[in-house]
């Protein structure tokens, strides 16, 4: 069966090492907060200007000055830091921070990604997301596999505007997990009870199977 | 030097319709919210503002942007807009949407000296259109230009008289960095102390950087996602 937004979110923490920083986009991105593997210790970083960020305030205690990059009120964990923006970036482009975690319209199978404007229809700005895809040494990116219409989202080339190009190396979605190298999409895992043909079916960029497509493990 | 003003009327002196204006904020979250009412109230039209986000329909630049007085926004991310969204589409409302790293360096750079500097981030994208681009280190980066403003409109948590700041949490954010950029500079505060009452170790901005200080009447501080745990 294909996976909902936590098992991808799930497999993604998978990723996650020890003592690594960690940026985590909106959306399926910050559920990966919720699944560190036990034993290891990881801390988030927030590009509006906070290291160690810590679960949503309980009911009441909500700080307007105390937010996430996608504007949610947050807490802080023991050790946390607080700095501006130009601060936080310089972490970001600067490779401090060892992970990236985001959101994508499309991947393709060079690396490029698009995810911050359909022309004429929705123009919400890039926000940190050039930055950190330029930068980043290792990106994950967590999306579906298709659209609603049915169309592929791994694609040959991105239709889209670019966010960034040639960046992204591994990709999480409700069927598969990918590798991009060389040019192109490598199967490395399929999601458990998913079937190989349904994931090459789905896939419009040029996609490696090997002979053996193992289950994730959540 | 004395910095204070008596209240954001005075603070705001100045302000001409067709100016370039810097404000904090990321969200809502930090905004100069006294300033922006004002802004309002003072009908300047024609507005450039600089800033990361352009608020929500009825609050923060949202204000600004319903009485039609900003004719041009340099942010990286205006998603929580409405009546934003409808005036850039129709090309009302020019808009150069910039990343946002690339944004706080520019201000950062426009109070710093540096003209322009190079970045990795836009590379291959839209973004680079019409910029210089240079490899270092096997790596290609483009021309970012510093910017500054007019006036560079400021939220602290704490102030003194002689326009030392201090920022709370993440309600920081491109503050710092605008005040350093701002020709003017003004800085609304929920607490405005004399001086010496803030210890010189724990300074985020520099009263160098601040012509103007003054006590914001109220703060809002609107929440834009609420988000939270239930108790146990």
């Amino acid at each position: 069966m294909a996976l909902d937004k936590i098992g991808i979110a799930k497999r993604i923490a998978q990723e996650l090492r020890d003592g690594w920083y960690v940026n985590l986009g909106i959306g399926i991105p910050t559920l990966v907060a919720n699944y560190i593997p036990e034993g290891i210790e990881v801390e988030f970083q927030s590009e509006n200007g906070v290291l160690g960020m810590g679960p949503f305030p309980f009911e009441g205690e909500e700080d307007a000055d105390l937010i996430n990059a996608g504007k949610q009120t947050i807490t802080t964990l023991k050790g946390a830091a607080f700095f501006d923006s130009a601060t936080s970036f310089a972490m970001i482009r600067g490779q401090h921070v060892q992970l990236t975690v985001l959101g994508a319209m499309e991947v393709s199978q060079n690396g490029d990604i698009a995810n911050w404007k359909i022309p004429g229809k929705m123009v919400k700005g890039m926000g940190g997301a050039m930055d950190l895809v330029a930068s980043a040494e290792n990106i994950i990116v967590a999306m579906m596999h298709s659209n609603r219409e049915g169309e592929s989202k791994i694609l040959k080339k991105c239709s889209l505007p670019l966010t960034g190009v040639g960046c992204v190396k591994k990709v999480v979605t409700e069927l598969a997990v990918l590798e991009i190298k060389d040019n192109k999409f490598y199967l490395l895992e399929r999601a458990p009870g998913v079937s190989v043909e349904e994931i090459i079916s789905k896939t419009e960029g040029d996609l490696v199977v090997p002979d053996f497509v193992p289950e994730m493990k959540l | 030097m004395n910095k204070v003003v008596k209240n954001v009327e005075e603070a705001l002196t100045g302000i001409e319709s067709g100016m370039t204006l810097m404000l904090g904020g990321f969200g809502l979250c930090g905004i100069p919210e006294n300033s922006i009412a004002q802004l309002v109230k003072m009908k300047v039209k024609d507005l450039t503002c600089i800033s990361n986000n352009a608020g929500v329909d009825d609050f923060g630049l949202g204000l600004l942007l319903q009485e039609k007085q900003i004719k041009k926004m340099i942010s990286s991310y205006v998603g929580e807009n409405a009546e934003f969204e409808r005036q850039m589409l129709s090309g009302e409302l020019e808009v150069d949407l910039i990343p946002q790293g690339s944004l706080a360096e520019r201000c950062r750079a426009g109070g710093a000296g540096i003209p322009a500097f190079f970045t990795p981030a836009g590379f291959g994208t839209e973004v680079a259109e019409g910029k210089e681009v240079r490899v270092f280190n096997g790596k290609p980066h483009i021309l970012e230009s510093a910017l500054t403003a007019d006036f560079a409109i400021v939220k602290a948590w704490k102030g003194d008289t002689e326009g030392n700041l201090v920022f709370k949490a993440t309600a920081c954010n491109f503050n710092p960095m605008m005040a350093m950029a701002g020709k003017i500079t003004i800085a609304e505060v929920e607490e405005l102390v004399p001086a010496g009452e803030l210890d010189p170790n724990f300074i985020h901005t520099p009263g160098i950087f601040v012509q103007r200080i003054f006590k914001g009447e109220k703060f809002e501080k609107r929440i834009e996602q609420r988000t939270v745990r239930p108790k146990k």
